[in-house]
């Protein structure tokens, strides 16, 4: 059992493999000596040199399509964006080439590559720098979609990711980076596996990324009020762990799905959609959705802290349905 | 540079194949067996074939919306290249690709791309991974001159640059991005100008001769074989026929087709091999192998079943079939 932050753990995740396979490699802005704008990378260009963790100038298009490039041809890339919301800028090489490569090409080009997205508000960051684009990510097919919200998680998911024959978009909360966990298990975590983080019987919370925190917390305040809440983090948002989530609704009969997004257009209503499809008969309560404001991201505290979701809110939604 | 007679007639052929591909397609294309849209490379063929003459079957290439060309000179096989453009399951992409979206990885081609300016970065890739991979593979990136405006190419040019990436940077200026002229989206004349900008060779050529283009490329591909970098060169050409089939091309000046069309690649090689010890009869013969190649291409297309319905979720991923349920 060690116990790690969430930034050494996706660090050890992508230390693992490039020790085991010199195929894979890294780059990205910042990389290299500096560690990385938020020192996840921190040591690996001392450890693996500057041929395999790379320095890339600041140009997003080039990074992503590199990394589609390199991945068609034998090799591993963990590309680095340093803000999730700087997909924008390579959004063609990664929904129109990424995610499109082995379809178009008739399933004869694989891509193994890893695109880590730092994403998230709470560090005024303000509204370029904390998005959470989740929901522009899962909507694409050809994508798989990962979003850890633990030290352990983070490790068996990034070895996973890079193990995906598949291109996989591996968020990660930027203001978790410092957050400790016990890492028990030095496995990979298999894609579309959720996870149960607390038990419970009256309603059940899906939450992602952050959000998984804040629902624990709203759970054990809950609790003290008599109510019992499972907390179900997917890890994945797609493939998505549907099973998990029918056992958990058929348990509690009411679901409560909070995500970072702002709530337009975001993955907790696609979650929403596929229980009121599949699992209607299940519950005794509509679904309820919690996201961030339908906002930019603010900068300062007190309007950053205001757009954000937190564990009050959640409390106060599960009073309503349970 | 002097070729043997030997290369001298696959270098024919290649580009023979090309014209008559292309020229069956329009005339499919017009007679509605084809569907969606087809980019015809006429007038080109000198171009790839330059190019792809200096190329291994590992080497690797990229190529564009216009990439018919670019993936028969590079070793395509006719038959699977026209079954899918008829969307048919025996397709080179199983009927899911198209005209603009051909690959073959076992001849190193990385895809023709519908997107203009795609195919920059994703050679830049392939040229890390050669790099990290340390072979003397390099990679050829094919694109036209309205590519050269996307941010793309300036992205990929530059890193291929300061990591002396082994790419070569191949535009094909046919003086048209769309309906807009070279002279129209850019005020440069010479695109191999830019090259300047990224610390890089950049040489132009005339085009339409395969053995200009062939002698540049050699050189290019031999620099970034022995790791010393990326080159742009820029083959001036012409795009025969409008953006696509359908569009007539009424923004092209009559005249300026006419000069074109008196430079066009194929009878000028034909007059340098007349002239350089081969007969009427040899070139004859080539044409006709080329003719029942594509005959039977074609007649492989048209006999071909198209793709079950069932497969349209199918090679999304390596692993997950996607479900039909939720239409």
């Amino acid at each position: 059992m060690k116990t790690m932050t969430y930034g050494e753990a996706i660090r050890e995740g992508m230390c693992i493999r490039m020790r085991e396979d010199k195929n894979v490699i890294l780059f990205g802005e910042d990389v290299g000596a500096f560690g990385g704008c938020f020192g996840v990378t921190a040591g690996m260009f001392a450890e693996f040199g500057a041929e395999r963790v790379r320095d890339t100038p600041i140009s997003e298009g080039a990074i992503i399509g590199a990394a589609v490039g390199s991945a068609a041809t034998g090799l591993k890339p963990l590309a680095e964006l340093m803000f999730i919301d700087f997909l924008t800028v390579g959004m063609d090489q990664l929904v129109n080439q990424a995610a499109k490569m082995r379809y178009m090409f008739g399933g004869k080009i694989s891509l193994p590559m890893v695109v880590r997205l730092p994403a998230g508000a709470g560090v005024g960051a303000a509204a370029q720098h904390s998005q959470s684009l989740e929901s522009w990510l899962t909507h694409v097919p050809g994508l798989k979609v990962v979003y850890p919200s633990t030290p352990q998680d983070a490790l068996g998911l990034m070895l996973s990711s890079i193990d995906d024959d598949n291109p996989v978009m591996y968020v990660e909360h930027k203001a978790m980076y410092a957050m400790k966990g016990e890492v028990a298990s030095m496995d990979p975590i298999p894609l579309g596996k959720g996870d149960i983080k607390r038990a419970g019987k009256d309603v059940t919370i899906i939450a992602t990324g952050k959000m998984v925190h804040e629902a624990l917390s709203a759970a054990a305040a809950l609790a003290g009020e008599g109510i019992e809440a499972e907390v179900l983090d997917p890890r994945t948002l797609f493939p998505l762990d549907k099973e998990l989530i029918a056992q958990s609704i058929e348990k509690t009969h009411k679901v409560l799905i909070v995500t970072e997004e702002c709530k337009r257009g975001a993955y907790s209503g696609e979650i929403a959609a596929i229980i009121a499809e599949d699992y209607f008969d299940l519950l005794d309560a509509p679904i309820a959705r919690i996201g961030a404001l339908n906002s930019p991201v603010p900068f300062s505290p007190g309007l950053e802290q205001y757009y954000l979701p937190n564990a009050k809110d959640i409390s106060a939604a599960v009073k309503k349905i349970a | 540079m002097k070729l043997t007679k030997e290369k001298l007639q696959d270098m024919y052929l290649r580009m023979r194949k090309i014209r008559e591909f292309e020229t069956k397609a329009m005339g499919l294309f017009a007679e509605g067996k084809i569907p969606g849209f087809v980019h015809l490379y006429l007038g080109e063929e000198s171009a790839a074939t330059g190019v792809c003459f200096c190329l291994r079957d590992d080497d690797f290439i990229t190529s564009t919306h216009r990439g018919h060309g670019h993936i028969i000179a590079k070793g395509g096989d006719l038959k699977f290249m026209m079954a899918e453009l008829f969307g048919k399951e025996t397709g080179y992409c199983k009927g899911k690709g198209g005209s603009m979206h051909i690959a073959d990885r076992t001849k190193g081609i990385l895809g023709a791309n519908g997107i203009v300016g795609a195919g920059h970065s994703i050679a830049a890739g392939a040229g890390l991974s050669i790099s990290c991979r340390k072979t003397d593979q390099v990679c050829v990136c094919f694109f036209g001159d309205g590519s050269t405006n996307q941010g793309t190419f300036h992205e990929s040019m530059n890193l291929a640059s300061i990591w002396k990436l082994p790419v070569v940077f191949v535009c094909e200026n046919n003086n048209y991005g769309i309906s807009m002229s070279q002279a129209r989206h850019q005020a440069i004349k010479d695109i191999a100008d830019r090259a300047a900008s990224y610390g890089v060779p950049g040489i132009a050529v005339d085009g339409n001769d395969v053995l200009a283009v062939y002698e540049a490329a050699s050189e290019a591909i031999a620099r970034a074989r022995k790791g010393l970098g990326p080159t742009l060169i820029e083959c001036k050409t012409y795009r025969q026929r409008g953006h696509f089939e359908g569009d007539a091309g009424a923004y092209k000046p009559p005249e300026e087709q006419k000069e074109w069309l008196e430079k066009d690649p194929i009878p000028r090689f034909v007059k340098f091999l007349t002239e350089n010890g081969f007969s009427a009869k040899e070139l004859e013969a080539i044409d006709a192998s080329v003719g029942q190649e594509i005959a039977a291409a074609i007649k492989f297309a048209e006999d071909s079943p198209y793709p079950a319905v069932e497969k349209t979720v199918e090679d999304i991923y390596s692993d997950i079939i996607e479900e039909v349920r939720t239409r």
